[in-house]
């Protein structure tokens, strides 16, 4: 339900920078979202739509990397990818002592834009 | 013709709402302000958290209070009844509490006589995780209805808190809730993250909380004796 104004700051972090770059318009946009986020994808991309009509990103593409989250176990030392809902045990040799560490970035990698050609 | 480039961004998307929450902590810094943002479902506690600490505190330390709601006061008047100075902020259907929202109701407290901050978020466990205020500590209370697989199933408000507050301790035996397994699921995610086991209703490990919170305070802000 925040992705709404999630989108409203994303928005203006493209525009941002595609004004900076002089560019005329975005085509696509990179993004990492992090799996401990709880944002959305397709949610996003709806906002997008929206939001983004009549500016420089009107009808660009959300390209969505997902930065998995890391679950290592303290006893055997397996690691592996997560995502919620979190596993109580470690896949490998059922252990409950588990560290999950990153999987909560969420930002905009890369643009891609069009420029006119003079 | 067109021509295509990439442009690196690398920008956090929430920057904008980072930056009003560095101003934020900047205006509480100036008052001697320390303040806390609570988050929690709807229903585990967090009124009741903010009135159950109020009831332990010395009475140096004095207490305000932002909060949030998509729309009603209720729990504003029920703040205001303990004699407490709060200010409402009404989301407007929006799921969580954000910087400017907080900039913006800080000027209508009276912070040179609030010791201590409160900022109570819309119940949720997901969207208020996101959007740093500018407080100090953030602080999930989990309530044992809600059942002890809150951590696992939305890790991100756990990840991001400094402590976590388990509210109707009074009720573990009757919900069989596993305690055990809660602590672990902080741990997993969060291993610094101390776990305060209390009920607002019988002031059970109240004490023991006031006393972390405190001392988290006086780490920042150390009281002047009167």
């Amino acid at each position: 339900m925040h992705e709404l104004s999630v989108t409203q700051a994303l928005l203006k972090t493209v525009l941002d920078a595609a004004h900076q770059a002089g560019a005329r318009r975005v085509r696509t946009v990179h993004v990492v979202v992090g799996a401990l986020t709880g944002i959305v994808d397709d949610s996003v991309q709806f906002y997008f739509d929206l939001l983004s009509q009549g500016t420089l990103a009107e009808d660009a593409r959300l390209c969505f990397q997902r930065e998995p989250a890391r679950g290592s176990c303290q006893r055997c030392g397996h690691t592996f990818a997560v995502t919620p809902p979190l596993t109580p045990m470690c896949p490998a040799c059922g252990s409950s002592q588990l560290q999950v560490t990153g999987g909560t970035s969420f930002y905009v990698r890369s643009i891609e834009v069009e420029d006119d050609e003079d | 013709m067109t021509r295509t480039r990439e442009i690196p961004v690398v920008q956090a998307i929430l920057s904008a709402n980072e930056q009003v929450a560095e101003e934020n902590r900047r205006t509480l810094a100036r008052h001697q302000v320390f303040a806390v943002n609570v988050m929690a479902s709807p229903g585990a506690g967090k009124t009741s958290l903010i009135l159950a600490t109020a009831r332990h505190l010395p009475a140096n330390v004095r207490l305000g209070v932002v909060e949030g709601d998509v729309a009603s006061r209720i729990d504003a008047e029920t703040i205001a009844a303990a004699g407490i100075p709060v200010v409402q902020v009404n989301t407007g259907g929006a799921c969580h509490l954000d910087a400017p929202m907080i900039r913006s109701a800080l000027t209508h407290l009276p912070l040179e006589t609030v010791d201590l901050l409160f900022v109570e978020n819309v119940g949720n466990l997901i969207c208020p995780a996101e959007f740093a205020l500018g407080t100090h500590l953030n602080v999930v209370v989990a309530s044992v209805p809600e059942g002890h697989d809150k951590p696992y199933k939305y890790p991100g408000v756990f990840t991001r808190s400094h402590a976590v507050v388990l509210n109707k301790a009074d009720m573990i035996d009757v919900f069989a809730f596993d305690l055990d397994a809660f602590r672990r699921g902080v741990a997993m995610v969060n291993p610094h993250a101390p776990v305060f086991v209390l009920s607002c209703k019988t002031d059970m490990g109240v004490p023991e909380w006031v006393r972390w919170l405190l001392a988290q305070k006086e780490a920042v802000h150390p009281s002047t004796t009167p």
